[in-house]
């Protein structure tokens, strides 16, 4: 049996093995985390709420009773990013408005980890309502990025990202919207995986952008992810833009191999302006899936330009009424006024960070009476033709190979006064996200300062299993072992 | 200078169905506060819509019974405002497109006009919740969400409609088509059917529209009608003093007569309307449609007609008989066991409808059945009874529960029709009245009224007249020129 | 955007902004706006708007009624309630 300390570093499948193999127990795993949680959360704060006690409960439990079969994650300590609903326990999104909330309800996903026998570690910081890229915009404080204290862990999944990366649990679930799931796993050297619009079920996820939201895993490697995905897809009738496609064996075919497959590496993505490290690590996949095998094309996403543009008013309508709930009727932190409209204005004055509030305004905006037609509109129109580029080109491959991010992770602090610079390092995710494509960001390489560097894979609707097998296949030829964190 | 009134209006009426529109909670009226209600129409973070099957289908019944063109595609917007009986501060409904669109609606009018009103659209959305106010010193409101995604359809008419009078009608007959599709209970009084009016008025001719005021709180058949005549008064009065006509909306105050202005200090209301991304667009394919068709019912127009056709009635006693489905059905019930259906229409119309209102009841819980009424009719059609005997029938009736025949028997109302019985009865009241007599054989015939007056007082009004006139004929002899 | 387009947006949002607030606000959103207007140059004619970005069948439920919540429940992190209704100021 591995020590104690070397437990928190396993991934699901290895810990699943050993407890499948009665080597190790849900509360050694459990206790491991817990440990390493007491050793690095000081400096990395990747969670919002520890739920220690439910923790250990839970893997009491799980070690008492052994179904048989022994259902997928039985025993294994994981963490939920902060805006998934758990019964009874806090869902703040970062937020101090919900400082205060726990859901009398839970997530659709919080109900399948717990039938497939997880055991809830806490819930991970993010930037507030998932609005933003750096994980700074958090009422709790920002989360550091594992491998370099003074930079982010991106965002807006940064508390599960850094907190998988640190071993702080053995996988965890994020949001994404428009990148918040793939650019935080590059950052900090883990896989991240994105599904299909659809694929799994927002029931329970604090809605940001309500066409755009997907809960996803964060894990560190390819396999992990598809254990967790095949968990958390699934039709539920209770969202209506949940997906009946069937959910494929994502395990069984992580051996397909990649041979014959036709990669398609999107001109636009790959020209001029990127960061020669990311470039290099970049190169490094292709040259890697080339010698699998696999061929590659150019092909051209003409419509890119205007992704990030498209995003930002599309997600900001969204979110205006969205957020309109937090009202401090039902729930959340009231600031009392001397009426109506005083109590509306103050709850959600105090209760907003700066850049929920700017998103919330520019949505606003975008909506509003004379605008509607140049803005949103407008947005909704070129998002269509961004949606058909990736018809278009998936026309002539089989999947879509870029960079995650433009540069490794920034330094906190350094875009944080600047929105639109910041909005701009999401630039390779958010076209995805308008196209409601899968994606996944695996790592690739690292700068020479130990960064790491990631790439990602971009495929068509439901194509999530061939996305996780061609990651397996980049884990297994490229040699490189898990990037472990200086921690 | 003389002025056309013109009106729309805004119709909302509360689906029957078990469900809330968009989650699993119940519609029932009543329950104590906030205990019908889930994350869903609480508003609560990351739940989401699932829209309630029989709402469409609802939505399609109406849609097919006032002629409308149903879309085969339909989106779901969200009218984004802040208020505490809106948990979403946004309320999930349709705009750009709408469900059902271009239809009519045809009521009659006291002339016996009948006017057909275009329908704008018919769109689905959920229901707010309750603010209750405190009273007296309290300072609070409370919020009850019961009622928060409790489905609406809302029916949106053209300005067609000229006058209260053709307000009211229309009302009439649309609540009339939502109960007859059993759809909705069309209670106004509990605000099951509530209706806003657009009101404006015109120099008569004009092809242009008034500037038009909204008027709210509308909740009888009644203050419609007396606030659309007062908005109508006060835009004239306006205008005849060289003001104009603010476009806004205003609150029928029934204890004052009057409609107050709702203008607030707020900006005025801008919803950003725009597609619920957590609804798909709705589609509504041929098969579901046809399938709604064929279960629809006879509805108020199409039951005039044949009550025209087949029963030979008048157009001003259908318009009454058809206003409720089991009105109609009562009716036809009495219709179908008797000789005549004009006496069935009468009575009904007539003595039922004159005791049910005393009483303050409805047809389905009248204490004369279908059945009752038309074995009654029957023993006046037979001659067994006069007409005037039955109506103290039916009142006995009525009182007792007791069947006509029962109550004729026990107190020897059956009418006297045995010529052999009338006749000595006759030559007793000429040998009372011989001064009646001697005038009438004189030459005034108008005392034929007397002896058959006298000949029904001496039999308690048992004698059959038609057979006493004859008798008395024969009796009295030719007259003197 | 100017500072009484920043306060009609803000009151529509009921976000009370302070004075500087509005300032600062007012810069970022025109600069995202300047930003933004980079899609009025694109041919969007007869390009439908997406609203959903995958499509997928009906979704419909049975007109079933389900448990509500217990009131408890659905008040359990209401600020203010009278133990049947949340509370709010007087709506006049």
């Amino acid at each position: 049996m591995a020590a104690d300390s070397d437990l928190a570093r396993l991934t699901l499948h290895e810990a699943g093995a050993l407890l499948a193999a009665n080597t190790v127990t849900s509360t050694a795993l459990t206790e491991a985390c817990l440990a390493r949680i007491a050793a690095v959360e000081g400096s990395v704060h990747a969670f919002a709420h520890l739920t220690v006690e439910v923790a250990r409960a839970q893997a009491r439990a799980r070690d008492q009773t052994r179904p048989d079969p022994l259902p997928p994650l039985w025993g294994l300590p994981i963490a939920l990013k902060d805006n998934i609903c758990t019964r009874g326990l806090p869902t703040t999104c970062g937020s101090r408005l919900l400082a205060n909330f726990r859901p009398v309800y839970d997530s659709f996903v919080a109900r399948r980890l717990e039938e497939a026998g997880a055991v809830i570690l806490g819930k991970t910081n993010m930037d507030e309502f998932a609005m933003g890229s750096s994980c700074e915009n958090s009422a709790l404080g920002p989360t550091h990025n594992p491998h370099d204290l003074t930079r982010v862990p991106g965002g807006s999944s940064g508390g599960s990202a850094a907190a998988t990366a640190a071993d702080e649990c053995l996988a965890a679930l994020g949001s994404d919207t428009g990148g918040s799931i793939r650019q935080p796993a590059c950052f900090c050297g883990v896989v991240g995986l994105k599904p299909t619009y659809g694929r799994v079920s927002r029931n329970g996820l604090v809605a940001f952008a309500s066409s755009l939201d997907q809960i996803g895993p964060i894990t560190k490697d390819a396999r992990d992810a598809a254990l967790l995905l095949a968990v958390i897809a699934g039709h539920d009738a209770d969202d209506s833009t949940s997906a009946r496609e069937p959910v494929p064996d994502y395990v069984a075919g992580l051996d397909v191999g990649v041979a014959g497959l036709r990669i398609g590496l999107p001109k636009e993505y790959l020209s001029g302006g990127l960061d020669p490290e990311v470039e290099q690590a970049v190169g490094f996949a292709i040259a890697t899936y080339e010698r699998l095998g696999a061929t590659t094309v150019e092909v051209s996403l003409p419509h890119t330009e205007h992704a990030v543009a498209t995003y930002y008013l599309v997600a900001t309508a969204e979110a205006s009424s969205n957020l309109g709930r937090f009202d401090g009727i039902r729930y959340g932190v009231r600031h009392e006024g001397h009426d109506l409209l005083d109590l509306y204005q103050r709850t959600r004055e105090a209760g907003f960070g700066a850049e929920v509030k700017r998103r919330i305004m520019l949505g606003t905006f975008a909506l509003s009476a004379g605008y509607y037609a140049a803005y949103y509109g407008k947005a909704m129109a070129v998002r269509t033709l961004i949606r058909n580029d990736f018809t278009a080109a998936f026309e002539r491959c089989d999947v879509l190979l870029t960079p995650t991010a433009p540069t490794p992770p920034f330094c906190l602090g350094e875009k944080l006064d600047d929105p639109l610079t910041m909005y701009l390092s999401d630039i390779f995710t958010i076209a995805v996200s308008l196209a409601g494509l899968p994606a996944v960001a695996f790592p690739c390489g690292a700068t020479k300062q130990r960064l790491p560097l990631g790439a990602q894979l971009i495929g068509r609707p439901f194509d999530e299993g061939r996305l996780l097998a061609m990651v397996h296949a980049f884990e297994a030829a490229s040699g490189q072992g898990r990037m472990a964190p200086a921690l | 200078m003389e002025f056309e009134t013109v009106i729309g209006l805004e119709v909302h009426t509360q689906l029957m169905t078990q469900s809330k529109i968009f989650c699993g909670c119940s519609t029932t009226f009543g329950a104590p506060p906030n205990s019908h209600t889930c994350p869903v129409c609480l508003g609560m973070p990351g739940v989401l819509p699932v829209l309630n099957r029989e709402v469409v289908s609802c939505a399609i019944k109406l849609g097919l019974a006032t002629h409308c063109t149903i879309n085969r595609s339909s989106r779901w917007a969200r009218k984004n405002y802040f208020y505490p009986d809106l948990p979403k501060a946004y309320q999930i409904s349709q705009y750009e497109a709408p469900i059902c669109e271009h239809g009519y609606v045809e009521a009659e009018l006291e002339s016996g006009e009948v006017k057909r009103i275009r329908l704008t659209r018919i769109h689905m959305e959920e229901d707010a919740g309750k603010n209750i106010h405190g009273e007296g010193d309290d300072d609070h409101s409370y919020v009850d969400l019961n009622r928060a995604g409790v489905p609406l359809l809302e029916i949106v008419s053209e300005p067609d409609l000229r006058s209260a009078e053709e307000a009211t009608a229309y009302l009439k007959r649309l609540r009339s088509i939502v109960r007859y599709l059993g759809i909705s209970d069309g209670n106004m009084e509990e605000g099951s059917f509530r209706c806003d009016a657009n009101v404006s008025i015109r120099p008569r001719g004009s092809a242009t529209f008034g500037t038009r005021a909204e008027v709210k709180n509308l909740n009888s058949f009644r203050h419609v009608g007396h606030a659309i005549d007062y908005e109508v008064r006060r835009q004239a009065r306006l205008l005849a003093q060289g003001q104009a006509v603010v476009q806004e909306t205003r609150l029928w105050n029934p204890t004052e007569a009057k409609t107050f202005s709702m203008r607030s200090k707020e900006e005025a209301h801008d919803y950003r309307y725009f597609p619920d991304p957590d609804l798909l667009p709705l589609v509504v394919d041929e098969g579901w449609i046809e399938r709604i068709r064929a279960t629809l019912p006879e509805l108020p127009a199409e039951k005039e007609q044949r009550f025209v056709r087949d029963y030979g009635l008048p157009a001003q006693d259908t318009g009454v008989l058809v206003a409720s489905q089991a009105l109609a059905d009562y009716f036809e019930q009495v219709a179908g066991g008797v000789k005549e259906a004009k006496t069935a229409a009468n009575w009904v119309l007539g003595d039922l409808l004159g005791v049910l209102n005393k009483l303050g009841t409805s047809v389905e819980e009248s204490p004369v059945d279908a059945a009752a009424l038309a074995a009654l009719i029957r023993l006046i059609e037979e001659g067994t009874i006069s007409g005037k005997i039955a109506k103290s029938v039916f009142e006995k009736m009525v009182a007792t529960h007791q069947p006509a025949a029962e109550i004729v028997a026990a107190e020897g109302l059956v009418q006297v029709a045995d010529p052999e019985q009338l006749r000595p009865i006759l030559q007793q009241i000429f040998a009372d009245n011989p001064t009646q007599l001697a005038d009438y054989r004189a030459g005034k015939t108008k005392l034929m009224g007397f002896f058959v007056g006298q000949a029904m007082r001496v039999t308690g009004g048992k004698a059959n007249p038609a057979l006493v006139n004859d008798l008395l004929r024969e009796m009295l002899g030719p007259v003197e020129e | 955007m100017d500072l009484a387009e920043v306060k009609r947006i803000g009151a529509l949002a009921r976000l009370a902004l302070g004075a500087e607030e509005t300032v600062a606000m007012g810069d970022q959103l025109t600069r995202i706006l300047d930003y933004v207007a980079q899609l009025a140059a694109v041919d969007t004619t007869g390009v439908e708007p997406t609203t959903h970005p995958v499509t997928l069948g009906d979704a419909f439920r049975d007109d079933v009624v389900r448990p509500s919540l217990d009131p408890a429940a659905a008040l359990a992190n209401a600020p203010a309630t009278d133990g049947a209704s949340f509370i709010v100021p007087r709506i006049l």
